[in-house]
């Protein structure tokens, strides 16, 4: 059954796009991703515009964050003031990277920056999650291995305006979490990507922040940047599919339900490597349309349409 | 059905003055709805050559027919290796070419049509398309050529040679498929009459392509009123987003 959608502008299959939504929801489920890292390359493939793509997938961040904010704010695991710290940052990147979009959107060169920029972030995340994985594994064996030290002091404790996190029991400058903060933030509005995949690391690594409010206050901070970015792409290049996004939204809800049942029974540390596999090979196929000879060396833009 | 066509037809040729060679023309449908599970449509385009003087026999009767959809300006690029990447290097624009243009013939274009009336009528898919004036001619006509065989891969552009069918020098008729991913707005068909590759006479029709209620209302929504679209499309991911995840938790407990 094909839908047509009404921004887009193209007819597409139902059970592609539910399957799209369901599949990617299986693995957030599975693995506590967002997935959307995922689903907005997918939505190339199958031949959604890429600003329709960027668009509805921060739409559909929102949908598949909600739940787990709420979640956690009941259970007082979000650090409020650094979450509003990092969003403030992050309402800044998203303008920035709103800004650029519609720049590179009228140059022409639009779908480059989204592409380019998947190959580059799916590669690192790929490749540090097949490393991290196979770490855990080795560590699985051998359990006298070296353990990594979560909390050190390094260059981010010695800058100026700080102030006191007390939920996360810190005292530091708010220059890094606000920089962090703009960085997922032009992530989520040039990807479509709710950023989590940088924000967590950051977070623990460079902000030092104590693992029982990482996912929470990243939750936050994902979903009211991908709201406001969702705004900001309704607003300027009235790209978000609101057809588009239901099919993928129902598709990922329900998929998540069964990726968290199917996670609690499986092995983790395995399947994390498939996942860290499948990240890669999206990673390649993107970069393989850009590094091989196309077919057609041409392309048509309609000014004002996708 | 085809007498009741033949009927209304024959009834039509009657109400009209006088002159050579005629043509009336009717479609199957005048309204294209593009509603959610739109895959394409057929459209019948079918007519009667209606004649006062009786039929010359010292040449064939041709007939052309184009379906053109609204007319939009576009920017092709081409893609060039640039650090390993292929990257849009080069782009020439396009005053206006039909977002749709399907022509057929009652045999092969280039056998019932001079140059000098294609000019005039414009009916060949390369005269469809307004180039702008570019600063290299030469290369332009490479980039236009490009638009009509991308276009032609979609099935946008179509060239239907010899799909006509002529009855008894009078009646004709032909099909030209819609496919799934047109724009909506006013496509217009043209009916030309021919003898020895000179329009003898022309008929014009329109069908209406437009959105189904709820798509028309969503994308007049996106455009218009922005920020509400916005707005809606978060108050549904919050709606399905925790709605979803409140309803199983409550299907499991």
């Amino acid at each position: 059954m094909q839908i047509y959608l009404p921004i887009a502008e193209t007819s597409v299959n139902a059970f592609t796009l539910l399957g799209v939504g369901g599949g990617v929801g299986v693995l957030s489920g599975m693995f506590g991703v967002g997935g959307g890292f995922l689903i907005t390359p997918l939505l190339f493939f199958i031949g959604v515009p890429p600003a329709v793509a960027v668009a509805t997938g921060v739409n559909q961040v929102v949908a598949s964050s909600i739940s787990g904010v709420l979640a956690h704010l009941k259970r007082k695991t979000v650090d409020l003031r650094m979450g509003t710290v990092l969003l403030i940052g992050g309402l800044v990147g998203s303008i920035i990277g709103i800004w650029f979009f519609n720049l590179m959107q009228r140059l022409g060169q639009l779908d480059l920056i989204v592409q380019l920029s998947y190959v580059i972030f799916l590669g690192i995340i790929g490749a540090l999650m097949l490393q991290e994985s196979l770490r855990a594994l080795r560590r699985s064996k051998n359990p006298h291995a070296p353990r990594r030290k979560l909390h050190t002091h390094n260059w981010v404790h010695n800058l100026p305006w700080k102030m006191k996190f007390r939920a996360s029991g810190l005292y530091i400058s708010v220059v890094p979490p606000l920089l962090v903060g703009v960085g997922v933030g032009i992530l989520a509005a040039i990807m479509g990507v709710g950023g989590g995949f940088i924000l967590v690391p950051a977070m623990i690594y460079l902000l030092g922040m104590p693992t029982k409010v990482v996912i929470g206050t990243s939750l936050f901070q994902v979903t009211f940047v991908a709201a406001f970015t969702t705004m900001m792409h309704a607003l300027t290049n009235y790209s978000v599919d609101v057809m588009l996004a239901i099919f993928l939204i129902l598709g990922g809800v329900i998929g998540a339900q069964i990726g968290t049942r199917i996670g609690l029974r499986l092995k983790a540390e395995q399947l994390r490597i498939l996942l860290a596999l499948l990240v890669l090979a999206v990673c390649g196929k993107i970069a393989l349309d850009l590094l091989l000879t196309p077919s057609e060396v041409y392309s048509i833009s309609i000014p004002g349409r996708f | 059905m085809r007498g009741v066509v033949l009927f209304i037809l024959l009834g039509m040729l009657s109400l009209l003055p006088a002159r050579a060679e005629e043509v009336i023309v009717g479609l199957s449908q005048n309204r294209v709805s593009l509603t959610v599970n739109y895959e394409g449509s057929e459209i019948l385009i079918f007519g009667a050559v209606r004649r006062e003087a009786p039929l010359p026999d010292d040449s064939d009767l041709d007939i052309i027919v184009t379906i053109e959809g609204p007319p939009m300006p576009a920017v092709i690029w081409r893609k060039a290796r640039r650090l390993g990447i292929w990257v849009n290097t080069e782009s020439q624009e396009v005053r206006a070419a039909p977002s749709f243009y399907a022509v057929a013939g009652t045999a092969p274009l280039s056998d019932i049509l001079s140059a000098e009336a294609d000019l005039t009528h414009r009916i060949s898919t390369r005269l469809a398309i307004f180039e702008a004036r570019g600063p290299d001619p030469r290369d332009a006509a490479a980039f236009t050529e490009a638009l009509i065989r991308i276009r032609q891969g979609e099935q946008l552009y179509q060239e239907l040679d010899s799909t006509v069918a002529l009855q008894r020098d009078t009646l004709f008729n032909t099909r030209v498929t819609l496919p799934k991913n047109i724009v909506e707005g006013t496509y217009t068909a043209r009916i030309f009459l021919l003898r020895d590759g000179e329009v003898l006479n022309e008929a014009e029709t329109f069908i209406d392509v437009q959105k189904a209620v709820l798509e028309r209302w969503l994308y007049n929504m996106a455009y218009d009123r922005p920020a509400l679209y916005g707005l809606m499309a978060l108050a549904l991911a919050v709606f399905f987003g925790w709605g979803a995840s409140a309803l199983f938790r409550f299907v499991r407990s």
